[in-house]
């Protein structure tokens, strides 16, 4: 049986490997993606377009507007000369946050009177609005904490002190590239195996193998090969270039990380082998695979957090591989965890995968026979 | 050019269109489909932050502290911990997010007037999570001291904060109107991009050579339906985002349509192109999709703030006609801005309408190759 598993294999990997497009579509795709995360699809808020409109025009006022610039999270690209300008610049959406100090700025802090500062943001970016109106009162708050005390206050404030961990620059890089080995295994994985059983049936060639003496669960297992080569050479390529190029920690072990990849590529696999039981021609697997695969990445918590979604969508995201696996390659890369803290998930993983991957592999052989 | 002609070539299309009834329910369901997916999965909104509190203190300023962050609705107590070892393993395990950790002599300093701080840990690795919850936190702390009657020893800077256009920064008004033209984008090149490469795989191309319909007229007719149906997708998704989903629609409705069939015309000038380019149906969908939908999500503004992108990125987006459709909309959608504050986002558009129009005109030869 392991012989006759071999050579088939063997075949597989020749057939895969033969066509160009599909060398350069395998090779191509995750470094585009890395590429992607690591430079496009990043949340962080630096270098806010910043409009800044000073009544006061003292040396509070102007210090303070040095404490903006020098943050790096504002530039001050423009400066109306009055309030009304200020709207305009926000409404044609050249500046996304407006600050006005206003007349009398220096004069009540001196005083020890609260003194005024009036900040416009364009709320269209709810994201960004929210992350760069804390900003502003951090930048606020350290501010007035270097100036001299007013005379009579003996009260004290509690502050917090706050620490990050696991990534404590907060880059959403780091947060987004470990997630892309999840992606581009499922992606390419399904879209592999899925094609190769379909492309066997469209030229007619499945009927040569199956007068062959090889069983239907030997032909299945010789097609998960190809798939399972790539999906770990994909893995092994994202981390090196995530860790080296992009500078992402990895804290956890890498024999742990191949060890859940293994586990995840079940359940992949089992969904291609699926997908090839329902199509006909290599164009609807390949529909197939692009219709299972935008749903998946986005109830997965890829980009967005899973508790946020309504109830019936977080429900939805317990049937998903990926949701599991984000959280082991998240919790390798950046926690630093292994097996005593992420049991739960490579169980769940593995119980999911072999249920996918029988369904899935006694279907395939009831459409064969 | 020929009016009669045109209208029979748009009859034609339609009764084609017509009979692909599969087809024809896909136009209308994706966009549905999409805008409920995306517009509920997608959510930057942070609502559901677990925590967990260390009190060491147990005094009545600390059990204060921690009844300030129940309070507020964005944090939820999982556990009362004893030791630091229980955070970690709280963290790890991604069953918390946040730590508070409150010192032994808690209670008593703040009763004497003596400085002191809490400890905070924020689990850093969802980077756009934790800089929003690092800020509530912030927000709570001031909140507590204002309760307590603290004040600080600095002098008091009040910052107004107005956010402007989407006051309660729901990431859902950020969302949807980018969604839209992402939607829209991707149907009309989906719609056209099988229509002429189809009549090419029929052989019916040389049928159409051999009358006296000229490439314009032939391409105006092609575009009548599809635009049609376009336009109805439109609709469609504008009332499921405002009656449904509660988005404001604050700026002209007419203006709005206006833009979106100027956009639509590029689009759908666009997939024609595209299927005339490349005379193979299964090609011309699928270049449809990549080049349409890639763009339109990553380079057009819809959720990834273009200022974050390498230069030469940020240079490659003023040629995503997505780019201003996207800006048109939220400007219209949540600042109900004028023509005014978007002439030169539109007049764009048009340009780029009309130049893939006439590229589609003149790549239409009427002649067998």
């Amino acid at each position: 049986m392991m012989e006759r598993i071999k050579y088939l294999a063997i075949k597989e990997l020749i057939q895969t490997f033969r066509d160009r497009r599909r060398r350069i579509l395998i090779t191509i795709s995750p470094l585009i993606q890395l590429f992607l995360f690591g430079y496009v699809a990043i949340l962080d808020v630096n270098n806010v377009s910043t409009a800044l409109l000073d009544l006061d025009k003292s040396q509070e006022s102007r210090e303070l507007a040095r404490r903006f610039e020098g943050s790096g999270y504002f530039t001050i690209t423009a400066l109306p000369g009055s309030p009304e300008e200020m709207g305009h610049l926000l409404d044609r959406g050249a500046v996304l946050v407006a600050i006005q100090i206003n007349r009398g700025f220096s004069r009540d802090i001196k005083k020890g009177v609260p003194a005024g500062l009036q900040v416009l943001v364009d709320g269209t970016d709810s994201n960004t609005a929210l992350i760069a109106m804390g900003y502003v009162s951090t930048i606020v708050g350290i501010f007035s904490r270097d100036l001299p005390a007013p005379a009579g206050v003996t009260a004290e404030k509690a502050y917090f002190r706050t620490r990050v961990w696991y990534n404590p620059d907060l880059k959403s890089r780091n947060f987004f590239l470990p997630g892309v080995i999840a992606l581009i295994i499922m992606l390419t994985c399904l879209m592999v195996t899925s094609m190769a059983i379909v492309r066997e049936r469209e030229v007619g060639t499945i009927e040569q193998l199956m007068v062959t003496p090889i069983r239907p669960l030997e032909l299945v297992l010789a097609k998960m090969v190809p798939a399972s080569v790539i999906g770990i050479a994909q893995m092994v390529l994202v981390t090196a270039l995530g860790v080296l190029w992009f500078h992402v920690p990895i804290k956890g072990t890498f024999p742990f990380l191949f060890l859940c990849t293994g586990v995840y590529l079940l359940s992949v696999l089992g969904i291609g082998l699926f997908i090839s039981t329902i199509s006909k021609t290599q164009q609807q697997a390949l529909m197939a695979s692009f219709l299972f695969f935008q749903p998946a990445v986005l109830l997965s918590g890829f980009a967005t957090p899973i508790e946020n979604m309504p109830q019936v969508f977080q429900y939805i995201t317990y049937a998903s591989p990926l949701r599991y696996f984000l959280v082991i390659v998240r919790g390798v890369f950046l926690k630093g965890v292994g097996m005593e803290v992420l049991w739960p998930q490579v169980l769940a993983l593995l119980v999911l995968g072999t249920a996918i991957f029988l369904l899935s592999a006694m279907r395939f052989k009831k459409r064969l026979a | 050019m020929g009016l009669l002609r045109i209208k029979a070539m748009a009859q034609k299309e339609w009764i084609q269109i017509r009979r692909d009834r599969l087809s024809l329910a896909m136009a209308f369901l994706l966009p549905v489909m999409l805008l409920l997916i995306y517009a509920y999965a997608i959510t930057f909104d942070v609502n559901e932050i677990l925590m967990v509190v260390y009190d060491q203190d147990k005094g009545s300023m600390s059990r204060e502290l921690s009844a300030e962050f129940t309070r507020s609705d964005y944090f939820t107590l999982v556990a009362s911990l004893d030791s630091y070892e229980q955070i970690d393993r709280y963290l790890d395990s991604d069953r918390a997010r946040v730590a508070l950790v409150i010192p032994v002599d808690f209670s008593k300093r703040i009763r004497t007037a003596k400085p002191t701080s809490a400890e905070v840990i924020v689990d850093g690795s969802n980077s756009n999570t934790a800089t929003i919850a690092l800020q509530y936190i912030a927000a709570i702390g001031e909140q507590f001291n204002r309760r307590q009657g603290l004040s600080p020893a600095s002098p008091t800077i009040e910052v107004k904060n107005r956010v402007w256009y989407n006051p309660e920064l729901k990431s859902r008004n950020f969302v949807i109107p980018g969604l839209i033209a992402l939607i829209m984008s991707v149907i009309a090149s989906v719609l056209t991009s099988l229509t002429v490469a189809r009549e090419w795989d029929r052989g019916t191309m040389e049928q159409l050579i051999s009358t006296p319909v000229k490439p314009v007229e032939l391409v105006i007719g092609k575009l009548i339906p599809y635009f049609l149906i376009g336009f109805a997708d439109t609709v469609l998704c504008v009332l499921i985002s405002t009656f449904l989903l509660k988005v404001p629609l604050r700026g002209s409705v007419g203006l709005l349509f206006a833009v979106s069939a100027i956009f639509l015309v590029g689009g759908l000038s666009f997939g024609l192109l595209l299927s005339t380019v490349t005379k193979n149906q299964v090609l011309a969908s699928q270049l449809g999709m990549l080049t349409s939908f890639l763009p339109s999500f990553l380079f057009s503004g819809f959720i990834f703030n273009i200022s974050n992108m390498p230069v030469p990125l940020q240079a490659f987006t003023y040629t995503v006609s997505a780019r201003y459709f996207v800006s048109v909309l939220k400007g219209i959608f949540l600042k109900g801005i004028g023509m005014r504050f978007m002439a030169l986002e539109v007049a764009l558009l048009s340009l780029y309408g009309a130049v893939v129009f006439l590229l589609a005109c003149r790549k239409l030869r009427k002649r067998i190759d």
